[in-house]
């Protein structure tokens, strides 16, 4: 015969006092209120104060150190006749859209070749991801000795394998500074998207694949009809920060040409910077960046809703 | 793997994957060999007949001593390691009570701020450093380190929020609802039970907003002026450079040593920074 031992009931103990604040803290608003309060007033200070304060100077004639007048939109009038700001855009587009669809069907080439198992995967995954993640302008300062006039071992190697007959004046050329920048922004940013493009294989089943094979898909098939719809929304993600980084690129191209020969790479970001910080013209600069925000957010929007369809596809 | 022959195993496969491997690391090993490569080598026309680019048979460590005893170099790798320590303390510190705020709490604008701080993900530092430069001048942080350690969070916090929101939304509510039904507060709650769940994504959070920060430009091209302040890549950008004649053997030997501290950082973190990578644009 089991025995029940009757527990006494524990008297009611009251929890520690609590302090106002702790009070005021289990009050799921004011919580988060404190908790957004840190992150309000630095992006509030360092990220909304100076969009303002971009746009109240485009329509100044501030230069450094002299508080200007109100112009209304002569800065933007000034820019859209300057044959160098029109260059700039051109060299913007084209660099871009370059440079992402190599970018784009290099790092899905790479992504698919590291999508299956063999021995040092994880190993060479690592060192794959290096030209990502060294700073950019010490690794283009590589770039630009191995573009040198002079000493480039690139043209070495091209001659030594037949595929020159002269020196190849790399960073000298408008043609050629141009395709230099693409290839340096190639080498820094297919690691990028073939790592984030083989997490995006990773979640595909491979029972999807084995009954496509079963089925008779040849591999093209499979990857056409299987793999690439299923993979569109993370590309789609991936390109729209790609293209806004690379749309805002500034240093490489900095350290690389600095925007010459004869502004054959001048870009947005470097042309505000030679005219905003080189000369001091302040309000023509800003005028300068501010027109990459309607292109960027033209881009973000276009995106937004493209992936939203393919989501709920 | 591939069907069939051996041989379209080594098209289809072996000879891509070889050179997508040496095209992406060629210019890692420019960098070291020419950092240990004797000037009379360096300055040797490409098509002068004694041109031996890939190996050198008199290795020296001269371009390091000088970058090391001749520039500020060191300086500038200490600056660079406090920013973006500090940097990323703040922004990790930010993005963790926002990131808990935004994925946990309900109050009013929580989606609107929500929207906010993934549209400010997407501001490229190029748009914002002519205002800001001015900003930073009116505030008298110009030319010091606090320049950067408050601006560089604005680029790192809205990452990090992503990237945590993520992490917490997987955390079970039950876990924390256990602790608040055995008497701890909201603010406990948060502390004890769900920010130590969140460590590896803390982790990578820190990771990338580190390598972030080291990798920083422009801000610091524009906000600092004196040698004596500047971060790793512009001090390499501007002092290795005398008007218009390049030191390549201390500027390979600089950005050889400037890319180490992230690289170590890099190397034992390796799968956490990966995560952070595809945490940061699944969102």
């Amino acid at each position: 015969m089991a025995t029940i031992e009757v527990v006494a009931p524990r008297q009611y103990v009251r929890g520690p006092r609590r302090g106002p604040i702790t009070r005021l803290l289990e009050d799921e608003r004011w919580l988060a209120t404190c908790l957004m309060l840190p992150t309000v007033v630095l992006l509030g200070l360092f990220i909304a104060y100076p969009f303002v304060k971009g746009i109240m100077l485009s329509v100044t004639d501030t230069t450094v150190g002299v508080p200007g007048k109100f112009v209304g939109l002569a800065n933007f009038e000034k820019i859209w006749n300057d044959d160098i700001f029109r260059l700039a855009v051109w060299n913007t587009c084209v660099y871009t859209f370059v440079t992402t669809v190599f970018k784009l069907a290099l790092g899905l080439w790479l992504a698919l070749l590291l999508n299956r198992h063999f021995r040092g995967k994880a190993f060479m995954r690592a060192f794959i991801l290096l030209p990502f993640i060294i700073p950019t302008v010490l690794s283009t300062f590589a770039w630009k000795w191995m573009f040198d006039p002079t000493f480039s071992v690139l043209n070495y190697l091209l001659f030594h394998l037949g595929l020159i007959h002269g020196r190849i004046n790399w960073l000298g050329d408008p043609v050629l500074a141009m395709i230099s920048v693409i290839i340096v922004n190639v080498w820094r940013g297919v690691p990028f998207y073939a790592i984030s493009l083989l997490a995006g294989l990773q979640t595909i089943s491979p029972e999807l694949h084995e009954a496509a094979a079963i089925d008779g898909a040849r591999a093209w098939a499979r990857f056409r009809h299987v793999t690439w719809p299923l993979l569109l929304p993370v590309t789609l993600v991936i390109v729209l920060f790609s293209v806004i980084q690379t749309f805002a690129d500034f240093q490489l191209v900095y350290v690389l040409t600095g925007g010459g020969p004869a502004n054959a790479t001048q870009l947005f970001a470097t042309y505000a910077y030679q005219l905003g910080i080189g000369t001091g013209l302040l309000s023509q600069g800003a005028a300068i960046s501010l027109a990459i925000f309607p292109i960027l957010l033209l881009v973000v929007i276009v995106q937004l809703v493209y992936i939203r369809r393919a989501e709920t596809l | 793997m591939i069907e069939g022959a051996p041989w379209r195993r080594w098209i289809f496969f072996y000879v891509p994957v070889t050179g997508f491997v040496v095209a992406l690391l060629f210019p890692f090993y420019w960098m070291i060999i020419t950092t240990v490569r004797p000037d009379r080598e360096l300055y040797r026309p490409w098509n002068a007949p004694n041109y031996a680019p890939f190996w050198t048979m008199h290795p020296t460590l001269d371009h390091v001593r000088d970058l090391l005893t001749t520039t500020l170099f060191s300086t500038w790798m200490l600056n660079t390691m406090i920013i973006s320590l500090a940097a990323t303390a703040i922004s990790l510190f930010c993005g963790l009570l926002a990131g808990y705020a935004l994925s946990r709490l309900k109050f009013p604008f929580a989606g609107m701020i929500g929207t906010g701080i993934f549209i400010t993900y997407l501001v490229p530092q190029t748009l914002l450093f002519i205002p800001l430069s001015d900003i930073i001048r009116n505030f008298k942080l110009g030319d010091s380190p606090w320049a950067l350690i408050l601006t560089y969070p604005t680029f790192l916090i809205p990452f990090c929020t992503w990237l945590l929101m993520g992490y917490f939304k997987s955390i079970p509510k039950e876990l924390e609802e256990c602790a608040r039904i055995d008497g701890a507060t909201r603010w406990k709650a948060m502390l004890y039970i769900i920010f130590p769940v969140a460590i590896p994504g803390i982790l990578s959070a820190g990771i990338f907003a580190f390598t972030l920060s080291w990798n920083e430009f422009i801000y610091a091209l524009v906000f600092l002026s004196s040698p004596e302040q500047k971060t790793v890549p512009v001090g390499v950008t501007s002092e290795l450079v005398r008007g218009d004649v390049f030191y390549w053997g201390e500027l390979m030997a600089g950005a050889l040593l400037g890319s180490i501290p992230v690289a170590f950082v890099y190397s034992f973190f390796v799968e956490y920074y990966v995560s952070g990578i595809t945490g940061s644009v699944k969102g």
